[in-house]
C-alpha cells in the first residue's frame, strides 16, 4: 500500500482545477444567485465558525455508523455462515434478503422511530439495514465458492466439519468477505447521515451531521451547509480507509490483489 | 496431547507399500452411459503404474474411486485387502493444480494433513522439514505460495501428499500445466522420491514419455466406455536418468505406447 508521489500529483492538481473552476462558476452567476454557491474560502470559514457544532455532530453521525456497521458484520457473517451450511435455508431466506435490500430507507424510519424512539437506536439500525447486505452476500458468496479440490483434499485427510470452516472455507472467504466490507464500509456514514436525518432530530447532543443539515437548510446557511457535506466526506473516508487497512493487514501477503513482497 | 490412532508418519520401519486390486469395477455417473466398464487390475506392492488414454476415458475417476472420493456402481476395490475410504491405508493425493491453502506459508501447507490427522505439534515440525528437504525447498518455508513458481508450487504439493508417510501415492495429471524441461525435472525428482520411501503409484498423464520414464507398468485406456486397452510393461531398470531418454529401449517403448495409444485413439472416432 505505497503512496508514491505520482499517485498524489495528479490528485493535487485536479483537486486545485475544482477549486479553481469552483470559483469561475460563481465569478459567472448572476449576483441574485450568487449565496446559493458560497465560495470555497466561504466554506473554509463555516468550518472554524461552526466547529464545534460540525465535530459534535460528525462524532455522533460517526458513532451511530460504527455501531450499525459493526452489527451488520456480526449478524451477516453468522448469518452467511448459516446460509452457506445449508441449501435450503439459503433458498428459504435468499428471497426475503433480496427484499431487505429494496426495502426504501427513508419509509422505513418513520416506523423505526416508533419503535426503537428517535436518536442513536434508530440510527443504528438504518445504518445496519443498509450495510448488511453487501456483507451478507459477498460473505456467502465466499463461502461457498471454495476450491472445489481443495474442499476433496480436505475430505481424503479426514478433516471434521469444523476443521474444514475455520481452516479452510473461512479464509478462502476473506477476499469476499472484504469486498463486503468496503462496500459497506462506505454506505454506513451515508446510512447514518439518513438516519439522522430522519430519525435522529430528538437525539442528544444535538444529533448528527443529518439533522445538521435540515438545521442549517431552515435557516439558509450555505456555506454551513457545504461544510456539513465536506464533513460527511471526511467521515466516509476515514471509514474507507479504515476497512481498506484492515483488509490489507489480513490479505496483502498471500492475495493476488495486492502486490507480491519481494522474494 | 492430541492422540491418533494407527498413524505412524515417520515410522522406525519404512512401512510397506500397498497392493491394489481393481475387479469388474464399472461406474456411471446418474443415468448417464457407463464411465468406467469392466475394469480389472492388479497392482503389486511398489508398483509404479501410469494412466494414459484419450480425454474422457474415466483416468481421472478411477484415481477418485481409489482415493474414495466416488464410489463404483458394480465391483470390487480393494487397497490392501479393504475398500477405499476410512480404513484404508495412508494414501495422498495430488491433484492438477498445486491446489495450496493460498494464505498459509509453504511449510504450514506441508504441515496441514498432520494437524488434520491429530499428529502432535512436536512431531510436526521435523516432519515438514524433511518433507520440503527432499523436495529442494528447505529454504521456501516462510515463502507464501504465490511467490514461488508453478514447479516450486507442485513441489509443495508433493511434500504436502508425502507427509503422511503415503502407502500409495494417486497423481491426477500433476505436471500436466508445466513446461517440458520443469516437468522433466519433477520426474526425476518424484522417482528419487520413490528410492527413499515406498508406496505404491498410480500416475495419470498425457505424456506418453512421462508415462515411460516413470512407470514400471502403462495402462492404455481406451473412451466410451472406458475401459483398460492395453498394458505396457516398462522394463527399464530403476534408477532411472536424463541418460534413460536416450536409451533405444526407453524410445522403442515409448513409440509402443504411442502407437497403442493412437489405434485407441482411433477406434473412439
Amino acid at each position: 500500500m505505497k503512496i508514491r508521489c505520482s499517485t498524489i500529483w495528479p490528485a493535487l492538481i485536479a483537486g486545485s482545477a475544482f477549486i479553481a473552476i469552483w470559483y469561475g462558476v460563481r465569478g459567472i452567476i448572476s449576483p441574485a444567485r450568487e449565496f446559493m454557491l458560497p465560495p470555497p474560502h466561504e466554506v473554509l470559514a463555516a468550518f472554524g465558525e461552526h466547529a464545534t457544532e460540525l465535530l459534535n455532530a460528525s462524532r455522533n453521525t460517526g458513532i451511530g455508523a460504527l455501531l450499525g456497521f459493526s452489527l451488520a458484520v456480526v449478524v451477516a457473517v453468522a448469518m452467511a455462515l448459516t446460509l452457506s451450511l445449508n441449501n435450503l435455508i439459503r433458498a428459504g431466506l435468499y428471497p426475503y434478503l433480496m427484499m431487505m435490500q429494496m426495502m426504501p430507507v427513508i419509509v422505513i424510519a418513520p416506523i423505526l422511530v416508533l419503535w426503537a424512539g428517535a436518536g442513536l437506536p434508530s440510527v443504528t439500525i438504518i445504518t445496519f439495514l443498509i450495510c448488511f447486505f453487501p456483507l451478507v452476500v459477498n460473505t456467502t458468496q465466499g463461502l461457498i465458492s471454495t476450491d472445489r479440490s481443495l474442499v476433496e483434499l480436505f475430505k481424503m485427510y479426514r478433516a471434521s466439519k469444523w476443521q474444514e470452516i475455520v481452516r479452510l472455507r473461512v479464509p478462502a472467504a476473506l477476499p469476499y468477505f472484504f469486498t463486503g466490507l468496503r462496500i459497506a464500509g462506505t454506505l454506513a456514514p451515508i446510512g447514518a447521515i439518513v438516519g439522522d436525518f430522519s430519525a435522529g432530530n430528538s437525539a442528544g447532543n444535538g444529533g448528527g451531521l443529518g439533522f445538521l443539515t435540515l438545521i442549517y437548510g431552515a435557516q439558509f446557511k450555505m456555506a454551513a451547509l457545504f461544510a456539513t457535506v465536506f464533513s460527511g466526506c471526511v467521515l466516509g473516508f476515514v471509514f474507507v480507509a479504515a476497512v481498506s487497512g484492515l483488509s490489507w493487514l489480513c490479505l496483502h501477503q498471500w492475495h493476488d490483489s495486492y502486490e507480491k513482497p519481494d522474494n | 496431547m492430541e492422540t491418533c490412532k494407527n498413524f505412524c508418519p515417520v515410522s522406525d520401519t519404512n512401512p510397506q507399500a500397498c497392493s491394489v486390486r481393481l475387479q469388474s469395477v464399472a461406474k456411471k455417473f446418474g443415468d448417464g452411459p457407463d464411465v468406467l466398464q469392466d475394469i480389472n487390475f492388479d497392482a503389486v506392492a511398489g508398483d509404479f503404474v501410469a494412466i494414459i488414454g484419450p480425454s474422457g476415458c474415466g483416468k481421472s475417476t478411477l484415481l477418485r474411486m481409489l482415493a474414495g472420493l466416488v464410489s463404483q456402481n458394480s465391483g470390487q476395490i480393494e487397497i490392501d485387502g479393504s475398500a477405499p475410504g476410512r480404513n484404508s491405508p495412508e494414501l495422498s493425493y495430488v491433484f492438477q493444480e498445486p491446489t495450496l491453502l493460498a494464505w498459509q506459508r509453504v511449510a504450514a501447507n506441508v504441515e496441514l494433513p498432520l494437524i488434520l490427522r491429530g499428529v502432535p505439534a512436536a512431531r510436526r515440525a521435523e516432519i515438514v522439514q524433511r518433507c520440503l528437504r527432499q523436495v529442494r525447498l528447505g529454504e521456501r518455508a516462510d515463502a507464501f505460495p504465490r511467490q514461488l513458481s508453478g514447479g516450486q508450487q507442485m513441489r509443495v504439493s508433493i511434500a504436502r501428499a508425502l507427509a503422511l508417510d503415503p502407502r500409495l501415492l494417486l497423481l491426477d495429471e500433476p505436471f500436466g500445466a508445466l513446461d517440458e524441461m520443469t516437468r522433466n525435472h519433477l520426474n526425476e525428482e518424484l522417482l528419487s522420491l520413490r528410492e527413499a520411501a515406498s508406496w505404491t503409484a498410480f500416475f495419470v498423464t498425457h505424456s506418453v514419455a512421462e508415462a515411460v520414464f516413470l512407470a514400471n507398468r502403462v495402462i492404455i485406456m481406451s473412451a466410451n466406455p472406458g475401459c483398460i486397452a492395453h498394458e505396457v510393461a516398462i522394463d527399464l531398470p530403476y534408477p532411472r536418468t536424463p541418460a534413460t531418454r536416450e536409451e533405444p529401449s526407453f524410445q522403442q517403448l515409448a513409440a509402443k505406447v504411442s502407437g497403442l495409444l493412437r489405434t485407441v485413439e482411433e477406434a473412439a472416432k
